[in-house]
């Protein structure tokens, strides 16, 4: 594997709701310029993982690192002020705002007077143009409500916005979910686009044709644990089937008491 | 790198002639944005109704003058709920506030005799704390605003009775408050207020016009954009030469303009106004964006009840007199009818305070109209329900193709 140290590290992250454990010392890491694909069953630990890194939960053990460092994610603030942005499946746009406003939800640039400052709305109208020129993201104009966009265009506008300001690690949750098949190849070529832009993208998907056209490298969890890290190249489709069931073991299978946990 | 990663300079169409004015209008009109064409259509309807059934009464200076006296207290209180209705949120205590308010002012005036400027700002002050509670309580204990402010109309109705309760009326003899509704501007001074406005409204759009276009951004037509602020500028001098040809622009009429002018400024250029944008349309998406959600909805119930407060006062010194009927009735009903008809979303987040202007001028003239007909209170309210139950309707509807057209 590279030797470039990851942009975002977690090691050892354990997370109990109650009497369910729903990681157990799982690991994790992007680098920048890579996508990395989360994939697992249902109740594999995804989400709590996902959210985990968005800093909506906080782990009771584990260290995260970001560049090496170790730091600690209290909030979804934390999260963003690192350069961690989430898209979460339900996109959180605002259906009534136009394209522009959209992509600059919360981080308006205005001049001073605090809430009472002026928006910048030339500005922030030119950044967007280049942006979604940079990320080819088809729109129609920067000026109309996302209502009247389609489900591709959405998601696209979604992940745009994650490249809005500096960030460094965007987390897709199931990006391609709800697209037909030409809007899920418009939100694939966007994935690679941010990669391309040296930014480590962690996608979450069920559909493992969608991961093994964008992904570098593949993590599994199951069961809230982790079984392993893949590079996309190694691994068979019917493999990581086998893996993400359980039916063929995963890096994990060394120590045996783990084993018999992994067989329950 | 494959060839998708190229950049196409096509992808974000910056066309702006006067074909893709229309073809955004078709699809404004397909998601059921019909704008205020309508409202203005069924407007000029109304009057034209009213001018022949009053023999010409209704459309005489006179007479349009008394129109603008008595749409700024209701006017005033329905701007507020646009603000209100812009968050998803609704405000049924605003009439009882209002009147409340004008109590609180008429009391502080007259029986503790406080000098009438202290009395106003003090009025204001109680607006805006009761407004400030109403938004603590909704988003504290996440109750409804509908119960919070239903609760809210109850208990100030009580402490309007409360604060009348020796006379039942206070009547107003001091020349500020009672000049505060019932001062005219005429000549060179009408024509100033005239200009001010006409520079948000008219020079506003060519200027923005101009310096998006310096930006290199896509522009409207230019001669659209003149063609539009002259029309404006037209109505607007007529509105002036009317008026004038009686008493005068009255200080009611320039105090709601002026609130319609501010709010809509703060609304649609400042980070607050796209704030309360945001949370009307997705609550849950400005909250992660990081917008104080909670303080936004306290600040908007506090300023709304501020507003019903300034048109309960506004009454109140148009009446010479604050009374325990103040701001009961079908004062809320047609504040929000006001801001409905003119275009606002019951449903949160589409609408500006311009429709509260609009709106207050329709359901305005539909009561002047009938009472010059001298038509009975009944059939008033009859028809003025009739009517909000087809702004509303007409919302619900074009709502619903709206979504289904997604």
């Amino acid at each position: 594997m590279s030797v470039t140290t990851p942009v975002l590290e977690l090691r050892g992250i354990s997370k109990r709701f109650g009497a369910v454990q729903a990681l157990h010392d799982v690991r994790f890491d992007v680098r920048a310029g890579e996508v990395v694909a989360l994939v697992g069953d249902n109740g594999a630990g995804k989400s709590t993982l996902i959210k985990t890194i968005a800093g909506i939960y906080r782990p009771d053990e584990g260290v995260t690192r970001w560049h090496g460092k170790a730091v600690t994610v209290r909030s979804p603030n934390d999260a963003a002020a690192l350069g961690i942005a989430t898209v979460y499946q339900d996109l959180a746009l605002c259906d009534n705002l136009d394209v522009v406003a959209n992509l600059y939800l919360g981080h308006e640039l205005a001049g001073p007077g605090g809430p009472l400052g002026l928006l910048d709305e030339l500005a922030m109208e030119r950044r967007a143009i280049e942006v979604l020129r940079k990320l080819s993201v088809k729109i129609p104009n920067v000026r109309i409500p996302i209502a009247s966009l389609s489900g591709g265009q959405r998601q696209s506008v979604a992940v745009a916005r994650s490249v809005m300001r500096d960030n460094e690690v965007v987390l897709l949750d199931e990006p391609t979910a709800a697209l037909g098949v030409a809007q899920t190849r418009e939100v694939l070529e966007l994935i690679k686009r941010l990669r391309e832009q040296g930014l480590g993208v962690v996608l979450i998907s069920h559909n493992l044709s969608d991961v093994f056209e964008v992904a570098d490298r593949i993590t599994v969890l199951r069961l809230g644990r982790w079984v392993g890290t893949y590079d996309a190249k190694d691994v068979g489709r019917e493999q990581l089937v086998g893996i993400m069931t359980g039916a063929i073991a995963g890096m994990d299978a060394a120590p045996a008491a783990t084993t018999e946990e992994r067989l329950s | 790198m494959s060839s998708t990663l190229e950049h196409d300079p096509r992808v974000i169409e910056e066309r702006a002639d006067l074909a893709s004015l229309l073809a955004d209008y078709r699809r404004r009109l397909r998601q059921g944005d019909v704008g205020q064409l309508p409202v203005v259509v069924g407007l000029l309807v109304i009057w034209a109704i009213f001018y022949f059934a009053s023999g010409g009464v209704f459309l005489s200076s006179f007479n349009l003058v008394n129109l603008t006296l008595q749409m700024a207290a209701v006017g005033s209180i329905a701007v507020g709920l646009v603000l209100v209705l812009l968050l998803g949120e609704i405000d049924l205590s605003a009439g009882v506030v209002s009147g409340m308010c004008a109590a609180v002012m008429a009391a502080l005036s007259v029986r503790s005799g406080l000098p009438a400027p202290a009395a106003v700002a003090l009025a204001l002050g109680v607006g805006a704390a009761v407004g400030a509670l109403h938004g603590v309580w909704i988003t504290r204990f996440g109750i409804p605003s509908f119960v919070v402010t239903l609760a809210g109309l109850i208990a100030w109705q009580g402490l309007l009775l409360r604060v009348l309760d020796r006379t039942g009326t206070i009547n107003l003899k001091d020349p500020f408050i009672t000049g505060l509704a019932g001062t005219f501007y005429n000549g060179a001074t009408a024509y100033a207020l005239a200009a001010a406005f006409l520079a948000y409204v008219a020079l506003g759009p060519v200027l923005a016009h101009r310096k998006r276009k310096a930006a290199g951004l896509s522009v409207a037509p230019l001669a659209y954009v003149v063609a539009r602020a002259g029309v404006v500028s037209a109505l607007v001098l007529v509105a002036i030469a009317v008026l004038t040809a009686d008493r005068g622009i009255s200080s009611s009429l320039v105090y709601l303009v002026g609130l319609v002018v501010v709010l809509d400024f703060i609304l649609r250029r400042t980070r607050f106004g796209r704030m309360i944008y945001a949370i009307g349309g997705n609550a849950e998406a400005a909250r992660r964006a990081g917008m104080p959600v909670k303080r936004v909805r306290t600040l908007v119930f506090a300023l709304a009840s501020m507003l019903a407060a300034w048109g309960g006062i506004l009454g109140a010194s148009r009446l010479l007199a604050a009374n325990q009927s103040a701001g009961q009735d079908d004062v809320l009903l047609n504040a929000i009818a006001a801001a409905v008809i003119g275009g606002t979303s019951l449903f949160g987040g589409r609408g500006s305070v311009w429709a509260a202007l609009l709106g207050i001028i329709v359901i305005q003239s539909i009561s002047n109209g009938m009472d010059l007909l001298s038509l009975q209170p009944a059939i008033k309210f009859m028809i003025t329900g009739g009517v909000l139950l087809t702004a509303v309707t007409l919302d619900a509807v074009l709502r619903r193709g709206r979504a289904a057209g997604r």
